[in-house]
């Protein structure tokens, strides 16, 4: 890519939204992740009791649902990434590159 | 977490991405009746893919179809292809026999396989796109001197299949002595052979629609199972869940936490080497590039992360399915009471269970299907690790034509087919669990922190991506062999050196640091180039300018 483009990319507002908010959100998200992900397994490790303990009167404990919580939580979250990033981004992306003319 | 791992099964789920497992479990079961129900099955997945193998030679002519079918494949297609590496015959059959032995715990490895895939998504997957052509090598070394990246992630990308293909190749082998009838090397042979048949003729497109097809398969048969097993109890979970708790042996235990997570530092190293692992998995990372545009990367994450999150749903129900439709009917035990086969057969004898001997060929015939599938995908990524990465970009400079760098990758697959082959033969008695959990271990502490640092971190250098890279590679398989998994069960030393159950935590903490610190005292010209490069490299991860639209027709 001629060292122009990028210049000309670079100044482009746009593209400083885009990156920011990309990056900002992505992370965030990441973060969520990580922290559902290794506060389940921190909870297996450290609070067996509770994951084992009933919630009602039949045999479910809280370990099952907060265990498939964490993968629909999984499923969702990407959704939730990917939904934004296929109107938002794009449309921010396809207008730095009319811009700039590029392909 | 892992370090009572030597219960076959718990060994056994380290592998749930390939079939490691199988072969401590499966190892020492005997040769069953040939089963021609799940012969012929088979046989018809096997012509249906040859015919479709057919169809993609056609075409394929270039390179860029051998590797990524042309750019052509759907957001859809690739999430189901991508998915389909993933529902291994390991994660459907060892996630159920853990669920059937421990209930709950076996929920604690499903949930590991899946949360790699955020991760993935939010920070690599529009970035891979934008920034590669064939492999992630690609990516990895954008900006970078091309020949020491692409050397060191040729040897990231072999070591990783060569582990991972060993362990397909025996797990194979045993899992179809067991539901074929077929002798251990026929068996081998069998999948060697078919494999480079798809690959040789057929690249990324053959392969591809294999795994989906598999994919289709095995999420209806795993569908069906789930679906007769809650029919039995009219659709009440909680129905389930109480006559499992009635029947198991370990009553209402099976429903929260068991023994299986012991120590908190294997727990989070373990989880690491999962979630990240997954990120640096050579034929994963390359189905990226399969895909026209970044969009059509994030659905494709998307639709995986859908379709292994239900089926580890619904394996979580077949495994309690399991506990009381198979642990209670004696003609699925020996006269010991132990399951026919093995504990990794609960979810086999649960189809012939819920759907009568019909079903369990198909559930046989699937679950070879689906080694079979995995295979071709390593292989091709192996190949593309030896012509497009070693051949054309170090070798020939980026000389090399189309049709020589096919040439190569050919000639690759058959020598990769035949060593597989030769090698699965070789460590048919051995203990090969280590494998799989070893190739996660080295994709998340040295292609993952090397593709990471590259795309993300402006001072990245040459010296400091390629020496850190290797350092993470070399830290994953020293601590692997003086852990448990490899220096008491494979060489038979009395106690582990490393007395955790992954080097993930301390391995891919070597492989960031010494990217950074090699990176930082680097001064040399060629570091003002990386670095100098970052801004151009930035502006096409973010927007895709300049990335090949279909890659490169």
């Amino acid at each position: 890519m001629e060292q122009d483009v990028v210049q000309r990319v670079k100044s482009d507002p746009n593209y400083q939204k885009l990156k920011s908010r990309r990056s900002k959100f992505g992370w965030t998200l990441t973060w969520a992740m990580m922290i559902v992900y290794y506060g389940f397994t921190l909870l297996v490790a450290f609070n067996k009791e509770f994951m084992g303990s009933r919630i009602g009167d039949g045999v479910m404990t809280w370990g099952i649902p907060l265990g498939l919580f964490v993968i629909v939580f999984t499923v969702v979250i990407t959704g939730i990434y990917v939904r934004r990033a296929n109107r938002e981004y794009d449309e921010l992306s396809d207008a730095i590159k009319a811009k700039v003319g590029a392909a | 977490m892992m370090r009572r791992l030597h219960t076959p099964v718990a060994l056994a789920l380290l592998a749930a991405a390939g079939i490691a497992h199988a072969a401590p479990d499966l190892g020492q079961g005997v040769k069953q009746a040939t089963n021609w129900t799940a012969i012929i099955m088979f046989a018809v997945f096997v012509v249906g893919t040859l015919f479709i193998t057919k169809w993609a030679a056609a075409k394929t002519r270039s390179a860029s179809d051998f590797y990524t079918a042309g750019g052509g494949i759907t957001g859809f297609q690739n999430g189901l292809a991508i998915a389909g590496d993933f529902m291994s015959a390991a994660s459907f059959l060892g996630i159920s026999a853990a669920v059937f032995l421990d209930g709950f715990d076996g929920l604690i490895y499903a949930i590991g396989f899946l949360v790699g895939w955020p991760v993935i998504t939010f920070l690599m997957a529009e970035r891979l796109r934008n920034l590669g052509r064939f492999t992630f090598a690609d990516v990895a070394s954008y900006r970078f001197a091309q020949k020491p990246i692409r050397v060191f992630a040729a040897s990231g990308t072999l070591v990783v299949v060569a582990f991972y293909l060993i362990a397909q190749m025996v797990g194979a082998g045993q899992l179809i002595k067991l539901l074929f009838g077929l002798d251990y090397w026929i068996a081998v042979v069998l999948v060697g052979a078919l494999m480079m048949v798809y690959v040789l003729f057929g690249g990324m497109t053959a392969t591809t629609w294999v795994q989906i097809i598999k994919a289709v398969l095995l999420l209806s048969g795993a569908s069906f199972m789930a679906f007769s097993v809650l029919a039995q109890y009219n659709f009440s979970p909680s129905q389930l869940f109480q006559t499992a708790t009635e029947v198991h042996a370990k009553g209402v235990s099976i429903m929260g936490p068991g023994s299986f997570i012991k120590d908190p530092i294997s727990a989070i190293s373990f989880g690491m080497a999962l979630m990240f692992g997954t990120a640096g998995l050579p034929h994963i990372l390359m189905r990226f590039f399969t895909v026209p545009s970044a969009k059509e990367a994030r659905k494709s994450v998307l639709w995986a992360t859908t379709w292994i999150g239900y089926f580890y749903i619904l394996t979580f129900i077949i495994g309690f399915g399991a506990i009381v439709l198979v642990g209670t009917n004696p003609a699925f035990k020996d006269a010991a009471g132990a399951l026919l086969g093995g504990n990794n057969m609960a979810a086999v004898h649960l189809a012939q269970a819920v759907g009568g001997d019909v079903f369990l060929g198909f559930i046989s015939a699937v679950a070879f299907a689906t080694i079979l599938a995995v295979v071709a995908g390593l292989t091709l990524s192996g190949a593309s690790a030896v012509s497009h990465d070693l051949y054309a970009t170090v070798f020939k400079k980026g000389q090399a034509t189309s049709e020589n760098e096919l040439k190569v990758s050919k000639i690759t697959t058959i020598c990769l087919g035949i060593i597989a082959v030769l090698l699965g033969i070789a460590f048919e008695k051995q203990n090969v669990a280590f494998m799989v959990s070893l190739a996660f271990a080295i994709a998340a502490s040295a292609n993952f922190p090397v593709l990471f640092m590259s795309v993300l971190w402006k001072d990245c250098t040459t010296r400091g991506a390629t020496v850190g890279g290797f350092l993470g590679l070399a830290t994953a398989v020293i601590l692997t062999v003086l852990s448990k998994s490899v220096w008491v069960d494979v060489l038979g030393n009395s106690a582990a050196i490393f007395p955790y159950a992954s080097p993930a935590i301390f391995s891919m903490a070597i492989g960031f640091f010494g990217i950074w610190i090699f990176s930082i005292t680097d001064k040399g010209p060629r570091a003002r180039i990386d670095r100098a490069g970052f801004e151009a490299q930035e502006v096409r991860a973010e927007t895709g300018i300049g990335a090949a639209g279909a890659s490169g027709h």
